[in-house]
This record gives structure tokens, C-alpha cells and sequence, in this order.
């Protein structure tokens, strides 16, 4: 769902952020319009709304774990907000990372790329069983590394309250493997920096 | 300049909640992990808030955070005190026009990008990482800064090994740790 249709209707910090993403074309291959949230990251007021907005939401829901990839794929960057939310809502923070990065015993999941499959983990007795979670990323396109992010928590025996991202797709998934997925902006069309 | 030294009641409960990993990511090092730190949301806190309190009212406007571990600790610091955060990458990752600083490695070379126009001339900077070893990355991440002419205020670490000397390896720019570990 998307944040507009969902309570911020008309909530100008929604223009402000969707505003402050640069759009770059033909990255990382042609063809891609890629959706830049370092710039985002520029604009303090932006950024700082963005992580108040998934605060606000998330802060009376019981939530006791944050999970978030840690570049993962080309377009996860949900670590960048992940750990701000936790801090503010009292909750945990999981990064979740691409193999041989974590130091500690690991489970891992893998994830179908447009060639080839990746893989996930997350360290063991990060989480216990029946923590309520929220995954963090900063895009959702096809949702599998969102996707395996979920089965990694929910093989741990967390509950996976929500899938929450700043961009997008309309047309896409307003729920990822029966999980609400909440977003706060559509991806931008053309170039704006 | 390390926090240890000053006997702040919340430098022991920060530094019980990091784990020691031995032989990772090579047998002989002994991987100081923070992971375990992200755990508890209290000890957590602390550690941001021992670097906002530092660093609050500085007129600091620039957070620059060094792939991965950085991209955890610098945007909560920058969100508290106001400044941008700008994440340091390796080679390919940033999707605009960048500029690179190569460093070296124990065996081989390695490269550290930001994002051109990210950060302004005459800019105050802060430099995050979760561990400064030999001072390598963080060297190259004063680099970039200064070449687009940040000034770089200090450099903000979690965790510092002091053996391997790399407070020696900053330009000059003081270094502020949390913990040390030998």
C-alpha cells in the first residue's frame, strides 16, 4: 500500500522526498531508470521525514526487530534507514548480507537474480521466536531479496509485520508472500538532477 | 581521543556487547563483531548518543560513512546533529558521477568512491566507521573529502586497535573512539 492511500494523503513531505530522489538512466545496465537515494540522504529535511514517517507507523506495533539488507543486489540500501527506525521505536537492528560477511554462525536463503541466484544470511540467535519484525529496504522491484529476507526471519520463528520501502512500483506487489507491503513513493520517470 | 579514557559509565556496556570472533574473516584475526551491539537497542543508543553529544552544535554539516558498517552508525549520527550523510563506496556501486581515491591493501590496492557534488567546499566533515585497523580506509575517505575541499573535523570509530597504529595514518586529523581492543 502505498503511504498516500494509507493516512498521509496529501502529506506534503511525501512530495519533498519523492523530490529529493535523483533519477539515473541506464544504470547499473541500459534501459533501467535507476532510482538514487544517496541524494535523498543530501537533504537532511527529507531524510529525516522519511525515517519519522515509517517511525510513526511502526512505533505502536510491538515491534522488536528491524531487518534490513546490507547490500544486497545493486538496489539495497534499506541499512541506510533501517538502524534509525530501530533506534527511534526501541526495536533491534539485523543487517541481513550477502555471503561470508558475517562473522558468527549463519543461516542463509537464496534469491533468484535476473541471472543466476544470490544468496542471504542472517546470524543465528539474532532473533528469537515469536519477535514481531519489520523488513527495511529502499526499493522493491521484484521483491526477491525482500522476499527472502522474509523467509530468513520466519525460519528464525519471527513474525513479519510488515515489508516497508521508500520507492515503489505501482503496478507492482501490494503484498510480498502474503505480507503488507507499505511504500512511501512511486519511482520517478525522468531525469530531475 | 578515546571515549574509554573518560570513564563514561556507558563505554562498558558498549563494549560487553560486542563479540570477538576468532580467525574470521583468516585464521589470526580476531573479528571484532558490532553486530551484537545492533541487539540491544539500549547499548546501541548509547553509542550514537556518546557521538551526537560529541559532535552536536559543531557546525558539522557532513557525515561521510564507509561501506558497509559505516552506513550503520553515520545516518543516525547525521540525522541527530543535522548534517547530510554521505555513504563512501567501493568501485561501482554509486550510480552518478564519482570521484575515487585508491588505498592499499595488506596484498593489492582497493578503491573508495563518493558521489561528485555530494559535498560542498569548505564543508565540516566527520569521517564514520565501525573499526579503524590500519588506518587505510578512513586515509582514503580524508582524502576524497579534502580533495573536494571539506574541511574534515575528525575521524569517529567504535572500536580502535591501537597496535596496528592507524591513528598515525590521518593526515594529521584526530581520531575519537568508543572502545579499544588489543
Amino acid at each position: 500500500m502505498f503511504a498516500a492511500e494509507n493516512g498521509l494523503r496529501g502529506d506534503p513531505r511525501l512530495q519533498g522526498i519523492s523530490k529529493a530522489i535523483r533519477v539515473v538512466p541506464d544504470f547499473p545496465i541500459p534501459g533501467i531508470m535507476f532510482q538514487d537515494i544517496t541524494t535523498l540522504l543530501l537533504d537532511h529535511k527529507a531524510f529525516k521525514d522519511t525515517v519519522d514517517i515509517f517511525v510513526d507507523r511502526y512505533r505502536d506495533m510491538g515491534i522488536s526487530v528491524v531487518a534490513a539488507n546490507v547490500n544486497v543486489g545493486i538496489e539495497a540500501r534499506g541499512f541506510v534507514f533501517g538502524p534509525s527506525i530501530a533506534l527511534a521505536i526501541g526495536a533491534k537492528f539485523v543487517p541481513l548480507r550477502k555471503p561470508n560477511k558475517l562473522p558468527g554462525e549463519v543461516i542463509s536463503e537464496a534469491y533468484v537474480l535476473e541471472y543466476g541466484t544470490d544468496r542471504l544470511e542472517m546470524h543465528v540467535g539474532a532473533i528469537e521466536p515469536g519477535e514481531r519484525a519489520l523488513v527495511i529496504d529502499d526499493l522493491v522491484a521484484t521483491g526477491g531479496t525482500l522476499s527472502a529476507a522474509v523467509r530468513l526471519l520466519e525460519r528464525m520463528g519471527a513474525e513479519v509485520v510488515e515489508c516497508a520501502c521508500v520507492v515503489g512500483l505501482p503496478e507492482g506487489q501490494r503484498r510480498l508472500d502474503g505480507k503488507p507491503l507499505y511504500i512511501l513513493v512511486e519511482p520517478r520517470l525522468s531525469v530531475n538532477y | 581521543m578515546s571515549a574509554y579514557k573518560d570513564k563514561d559509565a556507558r563505554i562498558n556496556g558498549i563494549k560487553d556487547q560486542i563479540r570477538v570472533v576468532p580467525n574470521f574473516p583468516k585464521p589470526g584475526i580476531m573479528f571484532q563483531d558490532i553486530t551484537t551491539l545492533l541487539l540491544k537497542p539500549k547499548e546501541f543508543k548509547d553509542t550514537i548518543d556518546m557521538f551526537v553529544e560529541r559532535y552536536k552544535g559543531k557546525n558539522i554539516s557532513v557525515v561521510a560513512g564507509i561501506e558497509a558498517r559505516g552506513f550503520i552508525f553515520g545516518p543516525p549520527i547525521a540525522l541527530a546533529i543535522g548534517a547530510k550523510f554521505v555513504p563512501l563506496r567501493k568501485p561501482k556501486k554509486l550510480p552518478g558521477k564519482v570521484i575515487s581515491e585508491e588505498y592499499i591493501l595488506e596484498y593489492g590496492r582497493d578503491c573508495l568512491e563518493m558521489h561528485v557534488g555530494a559535498v560542498e567546499s569548505a564543508e565540516r566533515a566527520l569521517v564514520v566507521d565501525d573499526l579503524i585497523a590500519t588506518g587505510g580506509t578512513l586515509c582514503a575517505a580524508i582524502n576524497l573529502l579534502e580533495r573536494v575541499g571539506a574541511e574534515v573535523v575528525e575521524c569517529a570509530c567504535v572500536i580502535e586497535l591501537p597496535d596496528l597504529k592507524g591513528r598515525e595514518r590521518l593526515n594529521g586529523k584526530p581520531l575519537y573512539v568508543l572502545v579499544e581492543s588489543h
